[in-house]
């Protein structure tokens, strides 16, 4: 009974997680400007990795490897928007302007 | 269960890929710096994935390092970006 369970949580996680990470494919590569697309890919890419993972500290559970998984969630959840601040504080100090809504879009 | 953690791995791949279009056409740098990111991010699920479903723990040590040199790089190549150089104020 247990381990239907962790089975059903395990999939339903890692279902969420490839959603997030296919919204997050999305927004890089349709939205306007720089901006928006590090607001789109660095919140998806952290939930949906962060799910992915929990899904296997689930599925591997009594094993010892769930530790290894989880040292690397926390790593994935510290360093994931992190980057992506450091990615917008970088483009906002060299100047790059964001998009109006005004003008075309920059492809 | 194994069935189910190679289609994620294909379908997290073939989203890497579209990633890559991001980091081919993209008209700034820090668009190219973030798209690597993002590739980066997947591999190491995909890494994660693959070492459970061939039940080889050596792929989790290989995506904990993946992880550390992904935040490593990306920071280096900001600040690089962002100041010219990769050493601050305080340093000689």
């Amino acid at each position: 009974m247990i381990e239907i369970l962790a089975h059903a949580l395990t999939i339903a996680l890692a279902a969420i997680g490839a959603l997030f990470f296919l919204a997050g494919t999305l927004g890089l590569l349709r939205l306007p400007d720089f901006y928006t697309r590090v607001h789109a890919a660095t919140k998806c890419d952290t939930v949906g990795a962060g799910a992915i993972l929990l899904a296997l500290v689930i599925h591997v559970a009594p094993h010892p490897e769930a530790l290894k998984i989880i040292a690397l969630l926390i790593l994935v959840l510290l360093s994931s928007p992190t980057s992506g601040h450091a990615l917008a504080r970088a483009a906002h100090d060299t100047g790059l302007e964001p998009w109006s809504g005004s003008g075309e879009a920059r492809e | 269960m194994n069935a189910f953690f190679w289609g994620l791995s294909t379908f997290l791949l073939i989203n890497a890929f579209a990633c890559l279009w991001r980091a081919f056409v993209g008209p700034t740098v820090v668009d190219r710096i973030l798209a690597t990111n993002v590739v980066c991010t997947k591999a190491l699920v995909v890494l994660v994935l693959l070492g459970l479903a061939f039940e080889r723990s050596l792929l989790l040590d290989v995506a904990l390092v993946y992880g550390l040199l992904n935040f490593g790089i990306t920071i280096a190549a900001t600040r690089f970006l962002e100041t010219g150089r990769l050493k601050g104020d305080w340093q000689q």
